[in-house]
């Protein structure tokens, strides 16, 4: 599940109700029961479980028995546990490539294909149908292009670049890279969509002012369209740090990590502690880092919508 | 891919300048429809695959052109992978967590927009919270509640986690559009005599019926295409849903690109089947709150 909201995306010009005019004053023991079983039911399986978590980050325990209490070491042997140190890593390249990469992309695409052209409808299609698929799927389409004989050394050698060839998920140079362009592949439309429907609420008139006062394509771009699709922006961001943050399943998919950690994101070594070395307040103590690195983007994303709520 | 329409919002737009519009037109589809080709290529290259021979595979290389066409892949997939019932399972579970999660999100919408709730935005904001934290914080903890319960290794289990995950983001949208809902309807109902489930049931959920089709087929994609919880909460095959399925083809037929392709396209073919359908949908659902 994508952290989306793609909610946030423009600033409301909405219509504002009058205050109080259409909410009832005391509220019926329905209504009450409408809204506590839906928000407990958050609580029992998601804030409950959350909050658990921390507390297992402190602790040793494999499952069995009762947890042992050990304070903050597992964050110590963290900061000397050298595959974390590599997924750390990784996970900061992850974040800045699979950002970096699908919004740029993204953006020079929803501008390409904003205004009605012929064909744009297919282009936009033939972006968009990657982001349906999940990310087991997109993972297995890109292992079967980078196998040795696949598609992508395939065209590589009919173009003449033979020289780059190579086995590409195998060789630890490349594989975390490999990996990425699948990933962007897909996330490319989904950035698509959200600055299209940022690009739609910006106003026309002051885009056709500049062009008649002489302003170039590119400085139009730069000061009159970027600065309205600001809260886009923070949208976008914060969706896809978060986004990068939980990335799991397209590299559990294509290397489950390796080979040697070379594919190693902090989501998939939190997994394999917990669910494989079964060290579960080790695997508690990452998902903590995770959430820890999440939390500025989660709380910037928030203030976001409630600025937009009203 | 030829069933795609342009969303409805192309047409008011800034008149491009008309000069030099066929030169750099051309320039357009130049770029463009190398690109869009290369965007499909990966999936083309698939589609071709899952349609060879074994043999073909094997003599000719897996990156050459096809020299055989045969369903092998595909009956194999069924025969084998797939004849423990991972896409009925697949089915099972994104029905009844949609459905689930649409349900209570509305529920919790409905009394958030339309009542004096005490913290309200609070309450709102928080529900959403949750949607957005790192599910990898809730593993562990999720798994020995489920064993706890008795749970564990059933799909009744991942449809409770899973609607407990999504639910604060659905809240979130249908609150939006709830709250965009003239209060002055209401009232009227409220003079009319209904009360609250009546209001909910004749007016709410009707009026709500655009967003809770567009969230329904976001939702409908998110939950099919789920693989970590699934990995979480089920333990035994014959239980995993398609995407974890998947995993176990590749593992199961090495080299056997033919069956592994097959299952691949098994797998993205209801969600292409979503999109196709609901392309205007989805995508409306993915900005959704954005223009209410």
């Amino acid at each position: 599940m994508t952290a989306t909201l793609g909610a946030a995306t423009t600033t409301g010009a909405t219509t504002r109700l009058p205050r109080r005019r259409g909410r009832l004053k005391r509220v019926p023991p329905v209504i009450w029961a409408f809204l506590i079983l839906p928000f407990a039911f958050e609580i029992a399986l998601v804030f409950w479980p959350a909050v658990n978590s921390f507390y297992i980050a402190l602790t040793k325990w494999n499952g069995a028995g009762a947890p042992e209490f050990i304070g903050l070491k597992n964050f110590a042997n963290l900061a000397t546990d050298p595959v974390f140190g590599q997924a750390l890593g990784n996970t900061v390249i992850w974040m800045v490539g699979f950002g970096g990469a699908s919004i740029v992309i993204g953006l020079c695409l929803a501008v390409a294909l904003n205004k009605p052209r012929r064909f744009v409808g297919l282009y936009r299609g033939a972006i968009y149908l990657p982001m349906v698929f999940s990310l087991a799927v997109t993972g297995l389409f890109w292992r079967l292009l980078y196998q040795p004989e696949g598609a992508v050394n395939t065209v590589l050698g009919s173009i003449g670049l033979g020289s780059l060839e190579q086995q590409w998920l195998a060789d630890p140079n490349t594989a975390l890279y490999a990996v990425l362009i699948a990933a962007v592949w897909r996330q490319c439309g989904y950035i698509m969509v959200l600055y299209l429907a940022g690009l739609k609420g910006i106003d026309p008139t002051l885009e056709e002012a500049a062009a008649v006062d002489g302003a170039t394509r590119w400085q139009r771009f730069w000061r009159i369209v970027m600065p309205q699709l600001r809260g886009v922006n923070t949208v976008v961001i914060a969706v896809t740090v978060i986004d990068s943050l939980r990335t799991f399943d397209i590299v559990w998919a294509m290397t489950r990590g390796g080979p040697y950690n070379s594919t190693q994101l902090l989501s998939t070594y939190m997994y394999q502690t917990s669910f494989s070395t079964v060290d579960l307040g080790y695997g508690s103590a990452i998902a903590v880092v995770i959430f820890l690195l999440a939390v500025v983007f989660i709380i910037g994303y928030l203030v976001r919508a409630s600025r937009e709520e009203d | 891919m030829t069933a795609i329409d342009s969303p409805s919002h192309v047409s008011a737009q800034v008149p491009a300048p008309r000069r030099r519009r066929g030169l750099r037109g051309i320039g357009f589809h130049l770029v463009m429809a190398p690109l869009s080709a290369l965007w499909i290529a990966p999936m083309v290259f698939v589609v071709l695959v899952a349609f060879r021979s074994f043999a073909d595979i094997t003599s000719n290389g897996l990156g050459a052109l096809p020299a055989s066409f045969s369903f092998d892949g595909f009956t194999t997939v069924f025969t084998q992978a797939l004849a423990g019932g991972a896409l009925i399972n697949s089915a099972v579970i994104t029905a009844f967590t949609v459905f689930f999660s649409l349900l209570l999100a509305s529920w919790a919408a409905f009394a958030l927009s339309r009542y004096e709730i005490p913290f309200r935005r609070g309450l709102l904001l928080t529900m959403l919270a949750g949607n957005l934290l790192p599910p990898q914080i809730l593993l562990i903890p999720v798994a020995r509640i489920c064993d706890s319960l008795g749970i564990a290794d059933t799909l009744f289990a991942l449809i409770l986690v899973q609607t407990a995950f999504g639910l604060g983001f659905y809240t979130f949208v249908l609150h939006g559009f709830m709250r965009s809902i003239p209060g002055e309807i209401f009232e009227a109902a409220k003079v009319d005599g209904a009360g609250e489930i009546r209001t909910y049931l004749r007016l709410v959920l009707p009026l709500c019926r655009p967003s809770l089709a567009a969230l329904a087929a976001l939702a409908t994609t998110w939950v099919w295409n789920d693989l970590l919880w699934a990995l979480t909460v089920l333990r035994t095959e014959t239980k995993f849903p398609i995407t974890a399925e998947l995993l176990n083809i590749q593992g199961g037929f090495v080299s056997q690109w033919n069956v592994v392709a097959a299952g691949a396209v098994i797998a993205a073919l209801p969600t292409a089947a979503v999109f196709l359908i609901a392309q205007r949908q989805f995508v409306s659902g993915l900005t959704l709150g954005s223009n209410k």
